[in-house]
């Protein structure tokens, strides 16, 4: 290199450049119209083919929404009211509110006890979705199952007391022999709540529900979109715990396990869920014992259950797959254990990366739950075509019915979403 | 493949070697299906040494120290570290586990803990030590490898050198007796090389055993006491550094060291 070019190219910096503010280029409502919605002939074009639509939209669907009838007791008195202009007839919401909620047979005076139920389950929930919150709370999420089965379905208080010390039995057997062996503790447990079950159910005498202090309220007499946040609830908790089992099994080394697993995830994810359900609803029966009567209820928490396990198993799969090996590999090199790694390792950070996918599929369980209806169960889209459009009152009240029925769905499931995407935010730990 | 200087004088009054021995492998063999990894490894290391293992990539060196802690599985010959012999049996394995500590190349610390609780995680749930404890040791080790003021951030916020070290604190604080580093500084920008080496450095004065798989031969020069060369899954050639390097005996040991030290 020649002193030349060396000098050429030597550079020193004189000083410090102060920062600037940004150019002043024009700011304000005109710039962000231009850049957003006019940047080019095309993109002109079809903003203002957008606004045509929602135009048009909103002008057949505003009117028909404001001039709506709540107060009526038949469509015939609505069209009445109306007089010839468009109008909805909402009055059959006011009138078949509780229909709608609740279902036709359960007893109205025993409404405030699934209120109740709804209220406590925020409760129970709150400290599952919201970690912040104090452990301790989780205790009475624990209890929350057998107390809403009690709010529920009523009866003697013993049913949910002796499934309750069933369950409890089962965690102390295997807080006391699942450390040395996971399957020991497992099974053990397993065991001792079929037989506490077993003693207490034979305990209880037929007779005590007759006079309880709630009234026993039978499954078939569940209805409404009470049925199918129950049926949401119950299957969504279920199916998540079940779905890692399944994912973690079909990971698994020994064979039996494994092919298990696959073998019911691949046949569950292979068949619609309307046929499970018609077999919940038909041919279940036939894997009890004969003299069990096994609620519809609980049958189709089976089914819907198994179902979305399936799914969500290969959610996670999916997640596991995503995981460096090198996560395993230091967890063992650590000396955790097999449950340890994945307790404390693994599965955080697979369940993370899988968030997304299991809120699809719990999304999806929540709105085909409207299914049972056609095993004749009577839930909101039940209650709907059933009993209420086959009112003469009600006959042919269509777009009112289902649209409030998909503004119930929409909003738990907009809910769940926004949850799931709170909750990814809130675990982000990458800040790259 | 580089041979940083290490600059600094080496304190060596508790760099010694006993007599007892911490990890003994016989006639050890590995095959990868019917791929033979490992041939016929006979390695003896007594407590307080510190070995590097170099060699060409693919000549095993990695599988041969994950076989030291069972991360993978030898099929004959005998493994016995501590004393324990490392069997199928997964109590051996485990408690092998806790006495022998890893680092990685790519670090793996878990990305969903705090550096703090990368630390202390396994200390509390295998070694059972109370909270408040296995925090304190994480701190003095995290001040050790000087990035205490990290403790409450996620890996993914450090750089690498950073998170090698966090890496080093999160396996001393199980208290190993013996070490082992996979090409721990492969990984990293060449500025950050030197901070990881001197961590080590200050670990090898403290008389830890340790085995590093390197290419940093400016650390197995000052720092090892032996240096082992492998090649094709074999044990060629061991010796003392100064030896290794100046008089190495066969004709693949000094092909690799022309090639690694580029004349
Ligand atoms: N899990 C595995 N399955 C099959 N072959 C492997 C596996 N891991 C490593 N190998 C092979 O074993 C040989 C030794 O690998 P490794 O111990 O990683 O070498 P080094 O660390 O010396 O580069 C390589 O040829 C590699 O391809
Ligand atoms: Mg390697």
């Amino acid at each position: 290199m020649s002193d030349q070019t060396t000098n050429s190219i030597a550079f020193v910096a004189e000083g410090t450049i102060p920062p600037s503010p940004p150019p002043a280029n024009e700011t304000g409502v005109v710039k962000w119209l231009r850049e957003n919605l006019f940047s080019g002939v095309g993109n002109s074009i079809l903003t203002i083919a957008s606004v045509l639509l929602i135009y048009v939209v909103l002008k057949n669907t505003l009117p028909w929404i404001f001039n709506g009838v709540w107060n009526a007791d038949s469509l015939s008195q609505c069209r009445e009211i109306l007089g010839g202009k468009t109008g909805a007839c909402f009055a059959v919401l006011a009138e078949r509110w509780n229909q709608l909620i609740y279902g036709f047979k359960y007893p109205v005076e025993a409404y405030w006890r699934p209120n109740l139920a709804f209220l406590l389950m925020l409760v129970a929930a709150a400290p599952v979705l919201f970690f912040d919150l104090p452990r301790k709370m989780l205790l009475f999420t624990a209890v929350y199952p057998f107390v809403a089965f009690w709010l529920i379905w009523g009866g003697t208080v013993l049913v949910p007391l002796v499934a309750l010390f069933g369950c409890v039995a089962a965690a102390v057997v295997f807080q006391k022999y699942g450390k040395n062996s996971f399957a020991a503790g497992f099974f053990g447990g397993i065991v001792v709540a079929l037989i506490v079950w077993k003693v207490g159910g034979a305990l209880i005498s037929e007779s005590a529900s007759e006079n309880a202090w709630l009234t026993a309220v039978p499954s078939r007499d569940l209805g409404g979109f009470m049925l199918n946040l129950m049926l949401g609830v119950t299957c969504v908790s279920l199916s998540l715990p079940l779905g890692i089992a399944l994912a973690l099994g079909r990971q698994s080394d020994m064979p039996l396990i494994k092919w298990v697993c696959v073998i019911f995830i691949e046949f569950i994810r292979g068949v619609p869920l309307i046929t499970l359900l018609f077999v919940a609803s038909v041919m279940l029966a036939y894997f009890f014992p004969p003299d069990s009567t096994v609620d519809l209820f609980l049958r189709v928490v089976i089914m819907i259950t198994m179902f979305s396990a399936a799914y969500i198993a290969e959610v996670i799969r999916g997640g596991l797959a995503a995981l460096p090996r090198g996560q395993y590999e230091a967890a063992d090199s650590l000396g955790l254990d097999y449950a340890q790694a994945m307790r404390l390792i693994i599965l955080p950070q697979a369940l993370k990366i899988s968030i997304p996918g299991i809120v699809n599929v719990a999304v999806g369980l929540f709105k085909d739950t409207t299914l049972v209806s056609v095993i004749s169960m009577f839930d909101l889209v039940g209650m709907i075509r059933g009993p209420i459009l086959a009112s003469t009152e009600w006959n042919g009240v269509y777009w009112e019915l289902l649209g409030f029925a998909a503004l119930l769905f929409f909003v738990v499931c907009y809910g769940i979403s926004q949850y799931s995407q709170w909750l990814e935010r809130r675990l982000a730990t990458d800040h790259r | 493949m580089s041979e940083l200087a290490i600059d600094r004088e080496i304190d060596r009054s508790k760099m010694q070697v006993s007599d007892e021995v911490a990890i003994e492998i016989t006639n050890m063999n590995k095959w990868y299906g019917s791929f033979h990894v490992l041939r016929d490894i006979n390695l003896t290391v007594n407590q307080g040494e510190r070995i590097v293992i170099a060699g060409p990539s693919g000549s095993g060196k990695s599988t041969l120290i994950r076989c030291i802690n069972a991360l993978e599985e030898h099929q004959a010959g005998k493994i016995v570290v501590d004393g324990i012999e490392l069997t199928s049996d997964l109590k051996n394995i485990d408690r092998i586990r806790s006495e022998v500590g890893m680092v990685f190349q790519h670090f793996n610390l878990f990305p969903h803990l705090t550096v703090l609780e990368n630390c202390t995680l396994a200390p509390i749930w295998v070694r059972k030590t109370p909270k408040k404890e296995a925090e304190e040791r994480a701190m003095h080790f995290l001040e050790k490898v000087k990035i205490p003021e990290q403790a409450d951030k996620y890996p993914g916020q450090l750089s690498g050198g950073q998170q090698q070290r966090v890496a080093i604190a999160r396996s001393l604080c199980m208290m190993p007796r013996i070490m082992l580093f996979d090409e721990p500084t492969s990984a990293l920008d060449p500025e950050m090389i030197k901070e990881v080496l001197d961590t080590m450095i200050e670990l090898a004065e403290e008389g830890m055993t340790m085995i590093c798989v390197t290419h940093e031969m400016g650390f197995a020069r000052q720092v090892a006491n032996r240096v082992i060369f492998m090649d094709a899954g074999q044990i060629v050639e061991q010796n003392e550094p100064e030896e290794f390097f100046n008089n190495p005996q066969s004709e693949r040991t000094k092909l690799f060291l022309s090639q690694i030290l580029g004349h």
